[in-house]
This record gives structure tokens, sequence and C-alpha cells, in this order.
């Protein structure tokens, strides 16, 4: 770093230190690289002092942390702000490349587009200039077909534009819709995000936050305290735990700059470029026929037993490496990617750990979205059912399970892409439906030995049927339903499996159903219940 | 582990069907199993009517109660008979003092001491000289160390007495105390003897047992180093004396306490079949179970004394699920999600109950297996140890592979400088796992960093044609910091094929592998000479745990500008763990000795978790006052969880 700091003490001589004149003197080389070395400056060396005494890092850092070395390829970094009030036309106001950094780079020798906002420069405010560079990426990542990740620290509009920054916001927020579900985006909150800048990241596909150095929230706790006269602070208002833990606004939560970029990365690397794109295929070190001895002892012979379906994913996945989606919220699903024979993959799975696994408002959400992102990028979906049924009670049915539990069965019924399911015990009622069963299009669905489908469990089933009467129909009912047979009679799953030859099946069906084709019949969009 | 199975296996079609009490792998192999009840011992394994009952359903004609629960149980053998159940072990010793005299009249080797209770100091000295110094002076209720004082001479003898006495006083309100000699040093062997209905009887050799913690065995090894064929010889007639003197018949252990001058001294009698039974098995060649069945049965022993070989050298490993840096070794539990045993090198028996998959729970012995190598004489037994401890996988619980490691390439365990104070004496602060040399730093940096470039490599290789193009960073030398430690260092890693050249410290390294970031194992050759280590886990973080030389070691990897960049990074708080008591290891709890409001002392104990058969007292770090309990008697805690907080 030590030429990267002799360059900006430089520039902050040159920016500083020179008169008008002198500037006027100089050749047009000369302006080129003195400009170039103010932009790479930012905000000046004692904001960057300061930045670093906030536990973060600045805009280029970032971008060092994030690319390939030497890959980034930046654009507009002679672009300034217009704004001619407040006194913001003063030179000494002007930075070029104003509050954003932008341009393309690789991870992993993939492109990607990147804008990371320089905190340093009035704060990271979002001027019309800033917005026109984000857009600008933008527009090109969605013609040459690369994902855009912004790293987001900016304290929100530039006040002194007024409106031109708020249109700004709005051009930012259509290229958001417009690049949904053909380029993956990704948002890295590693500052703060607050007001209508929110609502970018909330409509990218991922949205990952900066422990204790990041923010999102509307309206900050003094806007709050003077309004509803609550006492909050910025961590309990919208830190990193709040919104992966409670919300659900982000989908992971990082410990550092550091460790969220390296971490960045390696997700990445499971995302394919663009719609246009199949899902990306690693090189694999772990054997696709591998048995998993393990899953045959890993159900509990109790059914009201827990265990953890994180388990069976790792033991199945290439290397046990599994990118979870929001792991700290809705835990009764799990989604989140892995590999299968170096194949990304999108995994759904009922947690039996929590809440029994059953959906509930919270979990068929997070998973709705989860499968809609595999879908709209070719992401084969691998889904694991162990679930007693939706979640009863006044809250649920108030908070409207029924439309929230119809998303989740909406994305699965709409999905086309490869689909495979495993029925691990439980697959109840409703939920078994809308677990990616045979009926919505699976395209291959197993039950393991200890698979139970049916209506509903042996208790509840046989009090209604007998209305409580005939206690000892429970073990008939056992018999003949709590067991795999009766969906598998019918065709309902294709093949009861051993569950240690899961995972080389999964690999030889993923193989076969590579160049699986359906479509879905032809609409304006889809009307999914929101 | 929820349930617990009586197995039932038939051993010959025509012989009695033998009865073995046992655990999941077993259940698999058995021809019959039934289920005895649910997995806390008390209603299973220890519940004598359902065990009874299983015998009766299965119309089993005889039984082998293996070790622990109730292969020592008097009544449970009695009932066995009354119902003519051949029973493949004989009870007929009694308890620990009973055979003391038993073994007395059979002229055996007992601790010299004075039976009485002790009147003054000058009596203490009379005694002291007859027994011979050193001796040890205890309370006659004592117990814990108190009021116990060792003394070499005359002198130190009439300190201690008075001491003793009134520190016995002062513990227990009672100051009568005992004498008896004190052994230094000891080292615990032990004979094993197998004895028939016809008064025949033999000694299979001496198995060395001194490695111990807490009273339980961690590594044995036959023959000991320390006997000569002579004392051998002695042992083993003193034990087969006692063995024909209470007609005793079945395979049997006599241990002993044996003192730096070769002097032993009977300690007690086992009437059963031994953990350690496989090393005497590599060594003589006999079957011990089957040799029991058949004495039971009422066969005559097929050998003679003189048959009885030392063919080589046998070396056993008690592998436990267990954490070796909390007092040499408390309970673990969890899920085996790999495991894989060592069964690839030449000459290693692993006995184990468990699979890939298997629950190591709180209601059992914490004990993975027993790992048993085999060769012509102690080095290679001991190398071959080595190799098969390098080439157990066991992920998912935490192991005592690191310990066991340490001490069979400890310099004083080759030489056979051993004693049952072993543990305590060479790890005094307790065990902190390997310390590397700085050679096996370099090479573990070596290692850990060829690994990570292998890993950033790798995901730059993505199959298939892409729509966009990869364009790949031309790196050729990779500058990294490592944290490993307290210590950050420089390497630099440049890459040719699947060799790695790596500079540390200045010292440059080839380092060659498979590199299959798959495999559990690894196969790592650092300038020429092999090791396999095994890498635990990686992150995108760049943390690294690779257990190497035994030892699991965490590593931070970066770049050179991951690494500058890290120094901005806030500092996390870490919790002030002096006002908080969380569970060191998962357990149950059994008393709560203190409520919210309370003052307590540090050291104070505050509550106690019993866990394998253990109880651990859990004592306060600081002076305060209890601010809230999380847990309750009964209640079952894992490691980790929060019991007290304080102010």
């Amino acid at each position: 770093m030590a030429p990267l700091r002799l360059l900006a003490r430089l520039a902050g001589v040159l920016r500083f230190g020179r008169s008008y004149n002198s500037w006027a003197k100089l050749t047009v080389p000369e302006r080129i690289e003195e400009k170039r070395r103010a932009a790479l400056l930012g905000g000046g060396q004692a904001r960057i002092e300061a930045q670093h005494r906030r536990g973060k890092l600045t805009a280029r850092e970032r971008i060092l942390l994030l690319l390939d070395p030497d890959s980034f390829v930046e654009f507009d970094m002679f672009v300034e702000h217009r704004c001619a009030d407040f006194g913001m036309e003063a030179d000494h106001n002007k930075y070029p490349g104003d509050s954003v950094v932008t341009g393309q780079g690789r991870i992993n020798g993939r492109l990607a587009y990147v804008f990371s906002q320089d905190f340093t420069v009035f704060g990271g405010s979002l001027s019309g200039a800033h917005a026109q560079k984000i857009c600008k990426i933008m527009d090109q990542a969605l013609m040459v077909g690369a994902p855009v990740i912004g790293l987001n620290d900016s304290g929100g509009a530039r006040i002194q534009e007024g409106v031109e920054s708020l249109a700004g916001y709005a051009d930012i927020f259509l290229r958001n819709v417009l690049c949904s579900g053909v380029v993956p985006q990704v948002s890295l909150i590693m500052g703060p995000c607050a007001g209508g800048a929110v609502y970018s990241p909330a409509l990218t596909d991922f949205t990952f936050m900066v422990k204790d150095t990041s923010y999102l929230f509307i309206t900050g706790p003094d806007v709050v305290k003077s309004v509803t006269n609550e006492d909050v602070t910025q961590e309990q208002l919208g830190g990193a735990k709040t919104h992966t833990a409670v919300s659900g606004v982000a989908h992971r939560a990082f410990e550092n700059d550091v460790d969220a970029l390296l971490n960045l990365r390696e997700f990445f690397n499971y995302l394919p470029l663009s719609n246009k794109d199949s899902s990306p295929v690693c090189e694999c070190h772990d054997p696709s026929n591998r048995l998993v001895l393990e899953l045959d002892t890993i159900v509990p012979m109790e059914s009201t037993k827990a265990y953890d379906m994180v388990d069976i994913i790792h033991s199945i996945v290439d290397e046990r490496e599994f990118f979870e989606i929001m792991p700290s919220y809705a835990r009764n699903i799990v989604v989140g990617f892995a590999r299968l024979n170096g194949r990304t993959v999108g995994i759904v799975g009922n947690q039996p750990k929590v809440e029994s696994g059953c959906l509930d408002i919270n979990s068929s959400v997070k998973g709705a979205r989860f499968v809609r992102f595999c879908d709209a990028f070719n992401i084969p979906l691998i889904t694991f059912v162990d679930v007693p049924g939706f979640l009863p009670g006044t809250s649920q049915e108030y908070g409207g399970i029924i439309r929230h539990g119809a998303k989740l069965l909406f994305a699965f019924a709409e999905a086309t892409v490869p689909k495979i399911t495993i029925i691990t015990r439980k697959a109840y009622g409703g939920a078994y439906d809308v677990m990616s069963s045979k009926h919505l299009r699976g395209d291959v669905n197993y039950a393991w030995p200890t698979a139970e489908v049916a209506v509903m469990g042996a208790k509840g089933a046989v009090q209604i049927i007998f209305r409580g009467k005939e206690k000892h129909k429970e073990a008939e009912y056992v018999e003949k339903f709590a067991n795999p047979f009766p969906a598998a009679t019918k065709g309902f799953v294709d093949d009861i499996i051993q569950p240690s030859t899961t995972r080389l099946r999964l690999c030889r069906d993923l193989e076969v159903l590579a160049s699986k084709a359906q479509s879905n019949p032809w609409k304006k969009h889809a009307n999914i219940p929101l | 582990m929820a349930k617990t199975e009586l197995l039932i296996f038939p051993s010959h079609p025509s012989s009695p069907s033998s009865l073995i009490l046992s655990l999941q792998v077993h259940v698999k192999m058995a021809d019959e199993t039934v289920c005895v009840g649910p997995a806390p011992t008390s209603k299973s394994y220890l519940n004598m009517d359902a065990i009874m009952e299983a015998i009766k359903k299965t119309r089993a004609q005889a039984v082998h109660p293996g070790y622990g629960f109730l292969s020592e149980n008097k009544e449970f053998a009695r009932r066995l008979v009354s119902l003519l159940i051949l029973i493949v072990v004989d009870i007929s010793m009694g308890d620990k003092i009973e055979s003391k005299l038993l073994a007395k009249k059979a002229k055996v080797n007992t601790i010299p001491g004075y039976d009485g209770v002790v009147k003054d100091a000058d009596e203490a000295v009379r005694i002291a000289r007859e027994i011979g110094y050193p001796i040890m002076i205890k309370a006659s209720a004592g117990g814990g160390g108190k009021g116990m004082r060792i003394a070499w001479d005359d002198e130190e003898t009439r300190e201690g007495f008075r001491f003793s006495s009134q520190e016995a006083a002062s513990s227990f309100g009672d100051d009568r105390l005992l004498i008896e000699k004190f052994i230094d040093n000891p080292r615990h062997i032990e004979i094993q003897v197998l004895a028939d209905k016809h008064d025949n009887a033999l000694w299979l050799n001496e198995r060395e047992c001194s490695i111990q913690r807490r009273n339980q065995k961690v590594v044995e090894e036959e023959p000991s180093t320390f006997l000569d064929p002579e004392t051998r010889r002695r042992m083993g007639e003193q034990a087969v004396s006692l063995a024909k003197a209470v007609q005793y018949s079945s395979a049997g252990t006599v241990e002993f306490l044996v003192d730096s001058k070769k002097n032993f001294y009977f300690l007690e009698m086992n009437t059963r079949l031994q953990v350690e039974h496989p090393i005497t098995e590599c060594i003589t060649g006999l079957d011990l179970v089957q040799e029991m069945i058949r004495v039971a049965k009422g066969y005559p022993l097929r050998h003679k004394q003189a048959d009885i070989p030392i063919n080589g050298w046998a070396v056993e490993c008690r592998v436990y699920a267990e954490d070796p840096y909390k007092s040499f070794g408390l309970p673990s539990i969890g899920r085996l999600s790999q495991y894989k045993e060592p069964l690839h090198v030449p000459n290693v028996r692993v006995d184990s109950g468990i699979q890939e998959g298997s629950d190591i729970s709180i209601y059992y012995d914490p004990m993975i297996s027993k790992l048993v190598t085999y060769g012509s004489n102690r080095a290679e037994a001991l190398q071959r140890m080595e190799e098969a401890l390098d080439n157990y996988v066991i992920r998912g619980v935490t192991h005592n592979i690191c310990l066991l490691r340490e001490v069979i390439t400890n310099s004083r365990f080759v030489r056979g400088d051993i004693s049952t104070k072993f543990l305590p004496d060479v790890y005094p602060e307790g065990f902190k796992g390997h310390k590397l040399t700085d050679p096996e730093k370099r090479e573990l940096l070596a290692t850990a960093t060829s690994l990570y470039v292998t890993e950033q490599l790798r995901s730059q290789r993505f199959l298939g044609t892409p729509r966009v193009a990869i364009v790949k960073p031309d790196v050729k030398r990779w500058e990294l910091s490592v944290q490993l430690g307290d210590a950050t260092h420089s390497v630099t890693v440049s890459n040719n094929g699947s060799t790695f050249s790596v500079e540390v410290d200045g010292m440059k390294l080839n380092v060659t592998s498979e590199w299959n970031l798959a495999s559990p194992l690894l196969s790592v050759t650092v300038d020429g000479s092999q090791r396999i280590i095994q890498c635990l886990s990686r992150d995108a973080s760049g943390n690294l745990s690779i257990q190497f030389l035994g030892t699991v070691y965490k590593l931070r990897i970066l770049t050179k500008l991951a690494a500058e960049l890290s120094k901005y990074m806030p500092e996390k708080t870490v919790e002030d763990t002096t006002s908080i008591l969380r569970s060191p290891m998962p357990g149950a709890v059994v008393a709560v000795s203190v409520k919210p409001g309370d003052m307590v002392s540090e050291g104070q104990e505050i509550c106690v978790i019993e866990a394998m058969k253990m109880q651990n007292s859990m004592i306060a770090a600081k002076t305060g006052k209890v601010k809230a309990v999380h847990c309750k008697t009964g209640e079952t805690v894992g490691e980790g969880d929060l019991l007290v907080e304080m102010e």
C-alpha cells in the first residue's frame, strides 16, 4: 500500500498547495495526471484516515480486495458533480470522480461490474453525477450480461442538489428493476444506507451487511424519536443483526470489510453471469459417486425427534461447502448455494430442528424468493422435504399465511429449472404439495425409506376419521400412510432410495437434466401473490 | 442413540449361543437383537430385569457380559446361574479389601502397611521403620489428599504425623491415621491370567498401563519396557497362584503397582475381560474371548505356560471423544460426520462400535475406539501407531488423537521412562497440544499456504465454454501473510504444476501433493519427507484448520494486500468470561449450589455437571454476586451453555 499512500500524499499537496494560476500553467498531460491522482485520493488523506478509524476501508481499497489483481477498469474518473448552489461550485468542493468509484473487473477471472460509494467525498452522498455513473455501468452490465455488485457506503441524498439527487435514485431503481432476472445484482452494505437509498439494495437479489459498521433504515434514530418517541440505537434499528435475524432485509452479515469482500468473492463463484448462462461448473475433486453412509442413520427412528437438515446438506454436496442464505432468519427453512459435481445448485430444505420445520409466513417468503432467483438464473433446485405442515394459529392467519404460503407454492410451480426433491421424513398436507412435489413438475422426486407422505400425522388423522373413538386405529393409519409406499405406488415419488446413494443419484440426474427444456405459457409476467 | 440393543449371535450352529451387550455396529452384526430399554444405562445396560427378560425371550444359553456395566455384578451372575445359563466369566472374587486378604493368603505381594490405627508419633516411626521408607501417612477417614503426608525418614514421619492428625481432625473431625508403604513413581502393570475349571492356570504376560489420567488408562503396551524376564515370571507366578487360590476359572487380570526398584505390589484383581485385552491377543496369538467361552463350558486349557510367547510388541491407544486440552480429557459429544479408521495402515486393529453417522451421546463412556498397532519390536509398533493416528479421520466430535500422538512420540515415553504420573509430570501446566519446532512450523506454513493457493487456483477453473471469456489473473507468485497463534509470517508461494516452491522466513521449501481438496487425508511431501495432514476446515475468509502432527492448528491466510488492510478492521469486543460461567462440556446438572443474589467467593463451587461417569465441579472465577442462574438440577446442558451470570 505504500506507493498508494505516497501518491495520495503527493496528490494532497497538489490539490491544496497550488493556486489556479499554477494549474493553468500545466500541460494537458500533466493536468490529466493530476486529476487522476486527485481521483485516487477521493476526499483526501484526512478523510481516508477518518474512514480507517471507523474500521472501514476506502471505496478503492474495497475494489482492490474484491477484484482480481490488476483487473479493475475504471469508468468516469473525471466526472464531477454539477451543483452550483451553497458554494458547491467552488474548486475545492469538486472531486474528480465525485463520491463513487465505478467500473468493471474480474472475480476469479469472471466479469463483474462494480460501483463503490466513497464515503470520504461528501459522505458518499448521491449526486446526479454519482447516480449517472452507477447507471452507466448498470446499462453496460445489462447489455454485456454480467452481474452488478454495489458496495454501499453513503450518507444519503446530496441535499445541496435537491431533486436532481432524487432523480438519480429513481434512475438507479429503474435499472435495478430492469436488470432483475437478467443479471444477478448483489449489494454489500458497508456503511450507512438510509432513506430512499435503501431501496436500491432492496431491489437487488442479495443484500449482505458488515457487522457493527453498516446500517440500513428508512429513517434514522433521531427521526424515529421525534415521530414515535421511541429510543432506539442505529444498531438496534438497522444493524446487521436486526436485518439478518429480525426483518429479513439482509441475507447475511460478515465480520468486517475484509471478511465481507473475501466472502463476496466466494459467493460470486456460485452465480451465473446472466440469465443467458447456465449454472457455472467448477472443477470438482469430490467423487460424484461417493456413498454417504452417514445418511443411512441420520433420520431418527422416532418421528418426533429433530435432526439438523444442514448436516444432510453438508454430507451430500461437494466438499461440504454450503453458502447459506439468510442463516439467522426464518430458520425453519434452510436455503443456500452448493455444488454437485462442480455445478451450482440451489438448495431448499425444511429444518426439523427449528419449529419442527413447519412452513410459516417468513419461511415461505424466504424460500420463495430464493427459488425464484434460482429459476431466473438457471440454477437447478434440490429440495429436501421434512415438513409437518403450515404453522397454525391466529398470528399466522392474521398475518396472511394464505397469501404468503402461496408465494412458495407459486415459485416452485413456476420454476422450469431442473427440480429434484428428496422426502427425508414427513411430507404432510398442503405443505407436501408446496415443497417441489411431483405435481408441481418436479423432475425427479425421491423418498427415503423414512418418508411419510400423508395428509397429516396419524394421531390427528385418526381423531378426524374415527372422532376419537377408536384409538387403536392409529397403528393402522401409521401402517397404511406413515411410509413412502402410498406415494410411490401412485408414482408421486419416482423411487424409494437408500439415503447413502442420494449424492450419486443427484449428480447423475443433474447430468441428464442439464439439457432440460421447459417453458411456461406466454405472458407479460405472472402475477405472484405479493 | 435412543435405544439400546441386546445382541445375540450364535458363535457356532451347534454350540450354545453367546450373548453380547453392545451398540450400533454390533447391532448390525448380530443375528438377533433385542432392545433392552432407553438410552440411560440405568434403564438399559444396568437394568437386570430387562436383560434377564431378553435372555429368556431369546432362549440364550450363554452370556458374555463384556466389560463395565453388569460384567462384575454378583447378583446378575447369581440370577444367570439360577437359570442354568452359562456365564462366560467367573465372578468369585469379592470387593477390593476382601481380595487383598485373599492375596495375602496366596502369598502375593501386597502394599506393606499397618492395618490398625497409629497411636502416636513414636509408634508411627516404629511402624515406618518396619515397613521401610518411604511411607505414606494418611487419615483413616480421609480422601482427596487431605491429611496425607509422605515421609522419607524418621523426622519427616514425626512431623507428618503431627500435621496429618491436625489436618485430619479439622477436615474430617477424626484424627485417626494409617501408615502404609509409599510407592515412589509407580507403574501400573497388570498380568493377564487364564484359568480353567481343572485347576490349570496360565499367565499371559503383562500389560503396561501406566499412562493414565484420572485413574483411567489412555495408552497401554505389551510387553512392558520395564520388566525383565525374572520379574515377569515372579509377577506371573504370583498372579497364577492368586487365581488358583480363589479357584478362578476364566480370563482375569491381576493388577500390580511396580516401584522404581521393580518391587511389585498387588492392587486388585479384575474378574472379567479387560478393555486392553487386544494387545495380549496380538502378542500371544490367543483369542481371549474364545478361551473364556471354552473354559466356561468346562474345557481344559489348550496351552502350557511354556507355549505362551512374547511375539513382537503391541500398543493400544484409547481414542476418546473428549477435549484433551481440558484436564487431559473432558467428554465431548456430537455426530461423527466423517469417520474413517486407519485400516489401510498395516498391522492395525481397531475395535470400535461406531461408524460414520453415529452419535456420541452423554449416556455412555466417550470411547470411540481402541486403536491397536503391532510390530516386530517397540519402535515399529510405535511408528505404526503414529501413522495410524495421522490416518484416523474423526470429524464432528472433539477427540484426543493429539494427546495420544504426543504421548507415543514423547522422548520419555519412547525411552520407557513412565509412571502413573506421566501426564501431570510431562504437562504440569496441562496439555497444550504439540509444540512446533521451527522446521515443523515452516513445514506447516508451507503446506497450509500451498493448500490455500491450490484452492485459489481451482476457484478460477470453470468447465465448459463461457459466453463471456474468462480472464484468469496472471499471478505467478503469491505474497501471503499467515497468522499462526500470535505470530504473523510472511510466506511467498510460487507454483509449478503440483509442486509449490515456498519461502518461509527466508527458507525455501518444496511442497508436493496430489492436492485433492475433497479428500480428508492429504499426503504431502515437503522437501522429500512425507506426511499425512488433515484439513478440517477452510473458509473464504482465509481461515484454515489443519491437523498436523496430530494437533489441530488454526491459521489465517491472507494476501499481503488483505493483511495490510486488515489492520484497519475494528477489534471485536470479547466477552468478559470472569462474570459468566459456561458449561465446559455437555452433561447433566446434578447440583446447583447458588441462587441469584448469593455472594460467592472466587473458587467457590457454583454447580456440578456430570458427564460420562464424571462429576465436574464448576467454580466461580471471581468473587461477586450471582446475577442469574440459567440451569436447574436434572437439566442437560450443552458445551458452552450459559450456566450462571455474575454481576
